[in-house]
Parts: C-alpha cells; structure tokens; sequence
C-alpha cells in the first residue's frame, strides 16, 4: 500500500526525511489562512509534519481550524500564506498534481446521487485515470472489503449514515491514493457505526496507509492515533503521541469534586498538597490532578473536610486528551 | 437499513487490503486532466443515459407545445397568428417560429443541464465537490460540465428540429432551407454559449433564489429573445421615432441565437450575419469567464 515518494525533482522538501522512523509525508511551513472579512486567521503559521504510515489527528473544538487545515491540505482551501507539501508535491503552486497522491474523506456526505453505490467507486477509478477494467475490479473488490457488495446496484440515498460514510471511505481510498484525509469521519455516526468505522481505518493502517483526520472526539484521537496534535484559534498546543500527551500533565489520577462553598479557597488549599500537581476549576466543578493515586484519595477529601467546604458527589478517573486539553485552554472540548 | 451497520468488522490483524491495480501516481498534469476529463464525461453521459425518461419530456414538452399551439391549434380554430393574416401570413409565421424553438430549446438545455444541478450542488448536496478533487485543475471541471450541457443542447436540438418542422395544421408550409455551413458553425456556438451561460447562473443563484432566476431572466430573455418574431421584423415597435425594442432586445443574447437559426435554417430576413457570429463569440467569452470564475469561487475558498 505505502507508495514511493515522488520524484523529487518536484521539491527539495521530497528527499527521504527520516524522523523517527518513517519519513515526512506532510510538512506545512507557516500555513496560513485567513478568510476575507475575518479578523484573526483560521489557521495562523502552522508548522507541521506526518510521517508515512501513521494515523495522524488534529483534535479541537469547532473553530479550532482543523477543517480549514485539511482544506488547503487537499487543495479545497487556498492558504493565505505559507506553503505545504504532501507526497513530495507543493498542494499550493500544483494542486492538480497534488490531487493524484490524496483521497478525501469530506465532513458532509458528497456521494454522487444520480449514480448508484458500485458507480460511484468505478467512476471515482475513472476520474484517477484508471482504466475500465481495473476501476470495475477496485469497485468489485471495495464493495466486498466494506461490507457493500449487495448494495451495489441500490442509489446512494438508501443508504444509512454509517455506510455512506464506509462508502466515502472505500471512494477515497479506490485510486490508492499516498493518504487520506478523513474531515471529523464519525459526527454524526451511531455508535455502533463509529466503531465499525475506527476498525475500517485500523485496518488501513495495518496495510500502511497514512492517514490524516480530524476529530472533536477526544475518544477517537486516543483511540486511533499515532499522534495528535492539539489545536485552538488556528494554533497547535500540544503535538505528540495521545501516551505522551497524557503523561505530560504530570498526573495519574483525576479527581473531579462538585462541591459547594468557596471553590476558589478550596483550590488553593488542595493545590498546596504534595499530591497534587494542579487544580482546574470549570463549571462550578474542581478537576483536581494528582500523583501517586493510593495517598491521594484521603489526602484531596481531608483537605475539602478542613476547608469547610460540603462535598456532593466526587468522580475518579485516569487522564484523557480532555484533560490535556482543559490544562491547555483552560475550557472542555465539546463547548 | 441499521442492519448493515451491525455487521461484524474483521479484526485489523487479519484483514487483507485488496490488490487491485489502484491509479498510476506521478502522471503529468496533462495526462492526469485528460484522462480525468474523459471520466467526468463519460459519468455525465451515463446519467444522462440513466435520465433519458426525464430529459426527453423536458426537452420535447415545450417546444411541442409551442408549436401545436401557434401552429395546429390556432390556424384550425381560426385565430392564426401572422402578418396579414390568412395561411401565407400563417405559414411565414411558421418559419419564424422553428428557428426560435431550437433556439430557445438550446437556451433551456443550457438552464436545465448545468445551471440547475450547479445551484443544487452547491446550495446543499456538495456533491460536486468529489469531482472537484479529480486529478485535473478546478477551471477543466466546470468546462467539462459546460461541454457536457452543449452536448445535451445539441441533443435538444436534433430532437426538437423535426418536430418543429412537422407538427403544423395542413396548410401551413414552412420555408425551410438549410445552410449547413452556418448551421455547422451556429450549433457548437450556440450550444456553448448557452451552456456558459447556464454556468454563470448556476454559480449565482442558491435553491432559494432560483425562482427569481425563472421569473426575472429566464422568461423575459425567451419572450425577448427572437423566439415568436424575426428581430428585423421589430423595427415599427418606435417611439418618438426611434425603435426601442429593437434596440433594447439587443442586450439579449438568446436574440442572437435564434437570428443565427433563422439565417442558417430558413430563407428569412435575419440580422446580418456578421452582428450574429462576432456577438455570440463575444457573448460566449463572456459566459464562459463568468462561469469558470464562478465555479472557481464557490468551490475553492
């Protein structure tokens, strides 16, 4: 499945990058974009880098500009500034070029309605250049592969989210495209769907296939991730793998406090425990971090009791890329 | 249909990733378009195929109407319609009339293949954009859909000729005299130019505006546009001694396609040729940038 970089005559940027281990599939130097009328950039000066081979996830809230970043990723979006180079190929001075090497995924269903489900992939083959027989065998084969085969002949309208979602996933992937970019791939999906889809990428890169998504679903960049990079206002906050990430708040153990009283008193007081490496204080509830989770139970609840503060209900749970994120921003994922 | 969604995923592990042929990456630009190019048309030709049952009603209905109206209906009950009256004047009529239908059949086929499906995509189903991410550069994706609404214009027009020609009362007598060469030269510019045109309203207007599109333009350019009368046959239309509809149809350019027709179909009066072919070229640049920029802005941002 992995592919050759491209003939690196193209750019300077296509020699073998190794970093890591795989090398650079997709590097950004100060992309930019900044839409006409708006005051700040949707993305501002985002240097970033995927290797061949991983799963790849910009995870924010709405307007963190990720979409904005896969956009001009697969052409969609003109930068503003800066520039970017996917499979060895400028995306902004060779779009058309640049088309060839990826598969896109898009956030809103865009199957094509006046074909049916197996048309749909054989004139995906079609617009890649491949001939009729190959497009008819790569439609045949992805129909099986995702569970598709006996709606083949049906429009796509009848389909549910979930598999017109698999559907766009097999479209996008039908030319063997370099990578893929999947833009928030489960909003929307049933549960069920969400993991059936989590599978289907799973198993892509189990063949090698890099992939690109983005996702407001702290879940699935933990889940399906290599790496994450964390994004807000157009900017990366953090960039590393979800194990990383976590480890880096420096604590094992969240405890979330809903209490009443002064919240504020009872930050600092839990904030001068050892045991504890930072207090949140988010929506009338603490997010208290700590270390060392057999000491710290007893230590945050003797600390409420001193404070004179009345506990109503107290939750534990590990660190997530929420966490991570709240520690970033100061504000929850979903808001 | 939840059904399908239940299925059990093979684990990562075992599953195989098939070994089709994918596309051959690294082709030039000029390959990966042309190749790119031939897809999207032959996709538009297939669904054309698939709608025969829906573009042939659209495209006969009106025209067929027209004519048994103006042609059968009025001369059989006694109300015919042309100069002087009587079956010459019919007849002359008659004439007139075939050159505007194609014309004016051209100019639907221009609305109904590309702008109204251009409006449809892009006001909600986006479905537009997987073709907009074919191998090729953004401007070759909406000439494709422009060649693929003047080959459906040509269609309307061989289909809607003879029936223009034959469906008329018994005595009427229409004048036909074909000119090939300047029929040969009036089809692709006129199926082009009302496929850009169709282009340039089709990336202005969203669902909600489209009936201002019908009402505003689209049926005062048919009523204005040469279709029931020869332009040169407006010049007594004056006042204070200057003819003002002749003048003011002029900013039509559905004048000068059925003009071209009647010049190249019948023995009619027609404007001079060389108005009709310079303004349509110019009308067609016109569209055909306004479309392709059109296009341009609404799927790129």
């Amino acid at each position: 499945m992995a592919r050759a970089v491209l003939a690196s005559d193209d750019s300077d940027l296509a020699d073998v990058d190794t970093h890591r281990g795989g090398d650079v599939i997709i590097r950004t130097s100060d992309l930019t974009k900044v839409y006409p009328g708006m005051d700040r950039p949707a993305v501002d000066k985002l240097n970033l880098e995927v290797r061949r081979g991983e799963i790849f996830g910009l995870l924010g809230p709405n307007g963190a500009g990720k979409t904005t970043t896969a956009g001009m990723l697969t052409t969609m979006v003109i930068p503003t500034s800066g520039g970017a180079v996917v499979g060895g190929i400028d995306v902004v001075n060779q779009p058309a070029l640049a088309k060839q090497a990826i598969g896109v995924v898009p956030q809103q269903n865009t199957l094509d309605r006046a074909l049916t489900v197996w048309e749909n992939l054989y004139f995906h083959g079609r617009f890649f250049g491949m001939s009729a027989g190959d497009s008819r065998t790569a439609a045949d084969e992805l129909l099986e592969e995702f569970h598709l085969a006996r709606w083949g002949k049906a429009p796509v309208m009848a389909l549910s989210g979930g598999m017109a979602q698999r559907l766009m996933v097999a479209r996008a992937i039908l030319h063997k495209p370099e990578i893929i970019f999947l833009d928030e791939p489960t909003a929307g999906l049933d549960p069920q769907s969400r993991l059936a889809l989590w599978e289907i990428l799973l198993r892509l890169h189990a063949g090698g296939q890099t992939i690109l998504l983005t996702t407001h679903y702290m879940e699935e960049a933990d889940q399906l991730c290599d790496r994450v990079a964390i994004m807000d206002h157009g900017h990366i906050l953090a960039l590393d793998t979800p194990e990383g990430l976590k480890a880096g708040i420096e604590a094992d153990t969240i405890v979330s406090l809903h209490a009443t009283g002064d919240l504020t008193k009872l930050a600092r007081s839990l904030s001068r425990r050892r045991v504890v490496t930072n207090v949140v204080e988010l929506d009338g509830e603490l997010r208290v971090h700590v270390k060392g989770a057999a000491d710290a139970l007893p230590a945050v609840l003797e600390t409420v009791d001193k404070s004179g503060s009345r506990l109503n209900d107290l939750t534990v749970h590990e660190p997530t890329l929420e966490t991570v994120f709240i520690n970033l921003t100061g504000k929850e994922l979903r808001d | 249909m939840a059904t399908a969604t239940t299925e059990v995923v093979t684990a990562p592990t075992t599953a195989t990733i098939p070994q089709y042929k994918g596309a051959e990456l690294g082709r030039s630009t000029v390959q990966a378009s042309r190749s790119a190019f031939a897809g999207l048309l032959l996709r538009d030709l297939t669904v054309l195929k698939k709608n025969l049952k829906e573009f042939l009603p659209r495209t006969i209905l009106q025209p067929f109407l027209l004519v048994f109206v103006f042609l059968y209906v009025f001369p059989t009950i006694g109300q015919g319609i042309g100069s002087g009256g009587g079956v010459a004047g019919e007849s002359t009529f008659a004439t007139v009339l075939v050159a505007g239908v194609v014309g004016l059949s051209i100019m639907f086929q221009g609305i109904q293949a590309v702008a109204l499906p251009m409006v449809q995509e892009f006001g909600y189903t986006r479905e537009i954009e997987d073709r907009v991410l074919a191998p090729m550069p953004v401007s070759l994706v909406s000439i494709e859909k422009i060649v693929s609404g003047a080959i459906q214009g040509l269609i309307a027009a061989l289909i809607v000729f003879p029936i223009a020609a034959v469906v008329h009362s018994k005595d009427i007598h229409i004048h036909l005299q074909v000119h090939w060469i300047q029929l040969f030269v009036m089809i692709p510019l006129a199926c082009i130019m009302c496929s850009s045109l169709g282009m340039t309203f089709g990336t202005r207007f969203d669902p909600r505006t489209v009936p201002m599109l019908f009402g505003v333009i689209v049926i005062p350019m048919t009523f204005l546009g040469g279709t029931y009368y020869a332009w040169t046959a407006l010049s007594p239309v004056k006042l204070a001694g200057w003819s003002w509809l002749q003048t003011l149809v002029l900013v039509n350019p559905l004048i000068y396609v059925t003009e071209g027709f009647r010049a190249a179909l019948t023995p009619s009066h027609h404007m001079h040729l060389y108005v009709i072919y310079p303004v349509l070229i110019g009308f067609c640049a016109l569209f055909l940038w306004q479309g392709l920029l059109g296009f341009r802005r609404r799927v790129l941002s």
